[in-house]
């Protein structure tokens, strides 16, 4: 009985890989742990072993080949006797249909809405800073937020970047991929996994005179070194009547990546956001994540920097310039329109922009505002949008209660109740820790279709 | 308690003895002030006076040069003192006033001075403890030789910060001098009901950190111990641990009825122990100063505390206005 052998899913978020080299031949018999090929992931290159034993009959894959779907043949292994053309062939017929892989865990049947598929990120509006002409390069958030420290380490020999596996083993997300290379392990500093004390180090450093930039594997660790984000980090400058401030970057993924359940997946933005002292900035594009970071790194403020897990391999057009930054407490317009605004940030824009084109096909046009910055907080936009809307809805990943949502629709309760043709809905994830069963999280997380009907509701259409 | 070392070394001279004579008496009589002003409510909240370790600050800061670093917790009124902080500022930190050290906005237990190199003041126990290995790992980063003292309690001590701290700046070679202040009591615990390792200088060896105990009662003792740790962080050693044995005459904070303890136990110390008058019989045995200079001595430092402490009742309340400010820096400070 042939085996299929299929493009393993390496970590929780990969899609696709790199067969980057296979390890044994055609013919060749293989044992269960043997190294059959080295996939290169969107994070690392890993080995993959064997879980049976047999001749590897068939190669479907060759080595070098890029963006293989996680779950396509890759090989077939045969049982003596076996003819391993024709075992190929049946392989190869059988292989999942383009839209259904690239899901590294099975679809759950029973979640509402189909899930989202790998959105294109759509074209943005022009970035105003960014003079007419200026070329674009295609850039991954990830690379984008590397290139970011990068440039601003070059600036200023002061910014450092310490944290867990920031090094020698290149980021556990890639990010600082190249940067122990180009600035040595004085600069880019490995950390024993010590979250609470690398964080109070850095806010001495920052203390001391220098501009560290600290790492947080995920921000979910961060838990851990809470107190030294706000109670020293926020708080000194004023304390200290204005003498000691704490310039430094606290950066990491934030919210949930996928399948890692409750305590890996937590959309932070909203407790951050409530801190006085603290600057809190949650980039969507590859762009903002660029110029973002390198604002927040010559920022004399201590700067939570919430990234994604999931938008680390998007692509996205970087203006290519010497020295491109992102002004703080400036939201972005990417879809202008008349009928609804919806207001969403991070990772969420992702599905505010699905349900603005959706909406659009109906001819509902939504204005799809990205915060980019949580704090200094762009209300003015808001209130700008709504004026001309009538409606708003809110679309972000953390919990309900006291959610960025929630502040803003106070806000324009406030500010724009004048103007309002219907109550401010908040898309959020729901009020429940993050669940690991696949269907149970889909549920969990906010959705396009739920940004489409909210903002069906609030137009009343 | 270790037994005191006899510390009456012929080489120690006149000014020196006088010097630590004057500072230490400053801290005690300052104390002394400052919980008067609270008693009369014109100290809020919580504070925590530092009567009875003062020889820790003075010995310590003996053995320091320019540019060195400094941080502790929220009993910090004595570190303020001993490094040169103006006492006027200090004290009206203490009431709230505009002239304190944080323009009122601080208080107590959270005060800095950029000029001397005293960077709080955390009224989080433990937190300075990896903060001040990161002021040490700024030196390091910029090829300075300064050292940084961090001071906690030995409740702190139990703080699991201190043992990731300890770790890093083992690793890193930080020039960090841990300065446990071992007062016997975290808050009314005292240590033996907080852990079966009572030794807290010992536990650096778990990282591979060099320390010792120290009599905190002897400001010579704690200065010389203060010179070996500070010669092997210049030496580019890595970090070293004292743990100065000492003892807290007032309660935790002013609010402490302090039943944990007897009143013969503090009576004893005060009597048999006392790092003032320790210094003050070296001072007369030696026949250094008569009474009467120590009494003239005594004169102008209660002048100087009374002045700071005229200066925290007439410094006005900070100005409404000040309510927002200092949340964000608009240009990036000059830290160092």
């Amino acid at each position: 009985m042939a085996t299929e052998i299929l493009m393993p899913a390496l970590s929780p978020t990969m899609e696709e890989g790199t067969l980057a080299k296979w390890l044994v031949n055609e013919g060749d018999t293989v044992s269960a742990g043997d190294i059959l090929a080295e996939i290169e992931t969107d994070k690392a290159t890993m080995e993959f072993e064997a879980v049976d034993e047999g001749t590897l009959g068939k190669i479907l894959v060759p080595a070098g080949t890029e963006g293989v779907k996680v779950n396509t043949p890759i090989a077939v292994m045969v049982e003596e006797g076996e003819d391993a053309e024709a075992a190929a062939a049946k392989a190869q017929e059988a292989a999942p249909a383009a839209d259904a892989a690239g899901k590294a865990a099975p679809d759950g049947g029973s979640a509402p809405d189909a899930p989202p598929a790998e959105p294109k990120a759509a074209a943005p509006a022009p970035e105003p800073e960014v003079p007419e002409g200026t070329e674009m390069k295609s850039t991954t958030v990830r690379e984008a937020l590397r290139d970011a420290m990068a440039e601003e380490m070059r600036r200023d020999d002061t910014v450092f970047l310490m944290g867990e596996e920031v090094a020698e083993y290149q980021g556990a997300y890639k990010i600082s991929q190249g940067l122990l290379d180009e600035f040595g392990a004085k600069r880019v500093i490995d950390t024993p996994i010590t979250e609470h004390g690398f964080a109070g180090l850095g806010v001495g450093a920052a203390f001391g005179g220098l501009r560290p930039i600290v790492e947080f594997m995920t921000f979910n660790f961060a838990m851990q070194a809470m107190d030294q984000i706000i109670n020293s980090a926020a708080k000194t400058l004023y304390m200290s009547g204005g003498q000691m401030g704490c310039p430094m970057v606290f950066r990491g993924p934030n919210g949930a990546a996928a399948r890692v359940a409750a305590q890996h997946s937590q959309d932070y933005a909203a407790w951050y956001a409530q801190v006085p002292g603290l600057r809190v900035v949650q980039p969507y594009s590859a762009a903002d994540a660029k110029g973002l970071l390198k604002t927040a790194i010559r920022d004399p403020n201590p700067v939570i920097f919430l990234e994604n897990e999931i938008l680390y391999g998007r692509s996205f057009d970087v203006p290519a310039l010497d020295d491109f930054t992102v002004p703080f407490g400036k939201a972005r317009i990417w879809r202008e329109g008349s009928d609804v605004t919806i207001v969403s940030f991070g990772i969420g824009m992702t599905y505010a922009l699905e349900a603005a084109e959706a909406l659009a096909k109906d001819g509902i046009e939504a204005e799809v505002i990205d915060l980019r910055t949580l704090r200094p907080l762009d209300t003015a936009t808001v209130i700008e949008s709504v004026k001309k809307t009538n409606r708003c809805v809110t679309v972000e990943e953390g919990w309900p209660v006291c959610s960025i949502g929630n502040h803003i629709s106070a806000v324009l309760m406030q500010e724009a109740f004048d103007w309002l043709d219907a109550p401010v809905i908040n898309c959020t994830g729901k009020d429940v820790p993050m669940p690991y069963a696949a269907n149970l999280e889909k549920l969990a997380l906010v959705t396009t279709k739920e940004v489409i009907e909210a903002a069906r509701q609030v137009t009343y259409r | 308690m270790a037994t005191r070392k006899s510390t009456a070394k012929p080489n120690i001279s006149k000014e020196e003895l006088l010097q630590y004579y004057r500072d230490m008496l400053l801290i005690r009589r300052f104390e002394e002030k400052a919980g008067q002003l609270y008693g009369m409510g014109l100290i809020g909240g919580f504070c925590h006076l530092y009567i009875g370790q003062e020889a820790v600050v003075v010995g310590l800061e003996a053995s320091a040069d320019e540019g060195d670093k400094r941080v502790t917790s929220y009993r910090d009124h004595g570190h303020m003192l001993a490094c040169g902080m103006d006492p006027k500022g200090v004290m009206a930190e203490l009431t709230g006033r505009d002239g304190g050290y944080s323009k009122g906005k601080g208080g107590s237990m959270h005060m800095f001075s950029k000029e001397k190199h005293f960077y709080g003041g955390h009224g989080i126990v433990a937190a300075q403890v990896p903060i001040g290995a990161g002021l040490a790992f700024s030196d390091m980063y910029k090829g300075t030789d300064r050292v940084t003292f961090i001071y906690f309690g030995d409740g702190a001590a139990n703080q699991g910060q201190v043992a990731e701290t300890y770790n890093m700046a083992e690793l890193w070679d930080l020039p960090a001098v841990f300065v446990i202040e071992n007062n016997q009591y975290a808050m009314g615990t005292s240590v033996k009901r907080a852990t079966k390792s009572p030794d807290f200088w010992e536990r650096g060896a778990a990282y591979g950190i060099e320390g010792e105990a120290v009599d905190g009662m002897d400001v010579l003792a704690v200065k010389a111990a203060g010179e070996k740790a500070v010669a092997h962080c210049r030496a580019g050693k890595g970090p070293y641990i004292l743990e100065i044995m000492t003892y807290r005459y007032r309660g935790h904070s002013m609010s402490d009825p302090a039943k944990y303890r007897s009143r013969e136990e503090v009576q004893k110390i005060r009597e048999e122990r006392d790092a003032i008058e320790h210094v003050r019989e070296l001072i007369l045995q030696g026949k250094h100063a008569s009474d009467d200079d120590l009494k003239a001595i005594d004169k102008d430092i209660k002048a100087v505390v009374n002045e700071a402490a005229e200066f925290a009742k007439e410094s006005p309340e900070p100005a409404l206005e000040e309510l927002y400010t200092d949340i964000y820096a608009d240009v990036a400070p000059q830290n160092a």
